[in-house]
């Protein structure tokens, strides 16, 4: 297994009140991203754990993308991945942001 | 894109766990116990390179169905197949045996299986999860408690889910859902390719898939396959859970000695179907959900107060 941080600052704090989402399963070619919001205002925190060594910059580039995106300010996102694309990390990544912006 | 997934229509043979149980129960009824944020991983599975879920696969807590107050235990069928592991089992177990322990706690516990069965990978604490999940369901049904199965799910219930599925008050079960101890190729490599023909699709189908289970009492509800054919199968089940007590055991025992008695000697499913006295057993494949429900609730062997 390969774990990998990656810390970052964003533009704001992702707004919405919800606390905590999950979305997608750890299967093949998926993966589940824990969101929860338990950090100051623009911190934001990826971690990953992958079965698949070897792909750091792919995962380095879509979490950038990501944050440059959706600005996730707080969250602290955790990653078990089960060897998906980098299409199908960003749909997840965007999709729980969704979630967590909600209501 | 939640929304759609968990709306009645959604099927529920492709829906993940956590759907399964916001489309089961009402809206924004559910509260999760060790949920994901709490991390109670398996310990093992690192040790084979392989991923971890945060809740093991698992998900357990408590809700309404149509305003009563209901456990919950569903597997996640696309997580290392849905299996028993030490954790993903210990969770499903604790459920039961706090069902059992405290009488303030929902009195109907709805299991919804999806499971090849024991984690090959921690064998000996999934071999011995199945075991204590059947006492504990069980000793749950003398306590009170109404464990009803819930198998549409990709993984079906393989192995020890089909066992778990036997020891449960009520099951349910779509035409997706598959219910059997071992598999098809399971079979087929013990007992050779005259037994069980795993390649015979057509076969393989009408043998564990829910439209046999259900006509020959192995399930006694059959849901179309969607959040709200479940949630309708489950709720006209939820009133009439017989009593588990000497009187339920004796008519469990006479309706399979007398089960065997009267299909022991059929080669297939459709040669069941036909002693049972269905006109056009051929026709059963093809039946959709509705007529199909009607025809089994017509059907003696199929409807029961043992189990």
């Amino acid at each position: 297994m390969q774990t990998l941080r990656f810390g970052h600052t964003a533009k704001r704090r992702l707004p919405g009140k919800k606390d905590i989402a999950i979305i997608g399963v750890v299967a093949s070619g998926n993966l589940e991203v824990l969101l929860e919001r338990v950090l100051p205002e623009a911190a934001c925190e990826v971690d990953i754990a992958t079965p698949l060594s070897g792909y750091d910059e792919t995962w380095k580039a879509v979490v950038a993308e990501f944050v440059e995106r959706s600005s996730p300010g707080g969250l602290r996102i955790s990653i078990n991945d089960g060897g998906a694309r980098p299409d199908t990390v960003y749909l997840r990544l965007m999709q729980g942001s969704a979630v967590m912006e909600a209501e | 894109m939640e929304g759609a997934a968990t709306s009645g229509q959604a099927s529920w043979f492709q829906a993940t766990a956590r759907q399964r149980v916001a489309g089961l129960l009402d809206p924004n009824s559910f509260t999760e116990f060790l949920g994901p944020s709490e991390r109670v991983q398996s310990p093992h599975l690192h040790l084979f390179d392989l991923p971890s879920a945060f809740d093991d696969g698992v998900v357990i807590g408590r809700g309404k169905l149509d305003g009563e107050d209901v456990l919950v235990a569903a597997q996640e069928g696309q997580f290392m197949g849905g299996t028993f592991g030490e954790v993903s089992g210990a969770k499903i177990v604790g459920l039961l045996r706090a069902a059992r322990d405290h009488e303030h706690l929902p009195r109907t516990l709805l299991l919804l299986l999806d499971s090849g069965g024991v984690r090959l990978q921690e064998a000996n604490a999934g071999e011995l999860a199945v075991a204590e999940l059947m006492r504990a369901i069980v000793e749950a049904r003398c306590g009170g408690v109404a464990v009803i199965a819930l198998v549409g799910g990709k993984s079906g219930a393989f192995g020890g889910a089909g066992l778990t599925a036997a020891t449960c008050s009520r099951i349910v079960v779509s035409g997706q859902g598959r219910i059997a101890v071992s598999g098809p190729e399971v079979i087929e490599t013990n007992e050779g390719v005259e037994e069980f023909d795993a390649e015979d699709k057509a076969l393989v189908w009408s043998t564990d898939g829910g439209k046999n289970r259900r006509l020959i009492g192995g399930a006694d509800a059959f849901a179309e396959d969607s959040m709200e054919g479940f949630r309708a199968a489950v709720q006209a089940l939820m009133a009439k859970v017989p009593a588990f007590d000497l009187q339920t055991m004796q008519a469990e025992q006479e309706r399979l000695a007398a089960r065997q008695k009267r299909f022991g000697a059929c080669d297939d499913a459709v040669s069941m179907w036909r002693i049972l006295g269905i006109k056009e057993p051929k026709a059963i494949r093809d039946m959709d959900s509705k007529d199909f429900a009607a025809l089994a609730n017509s059907i003696k062997e199929a409807n029961h107060d043992a189990r």
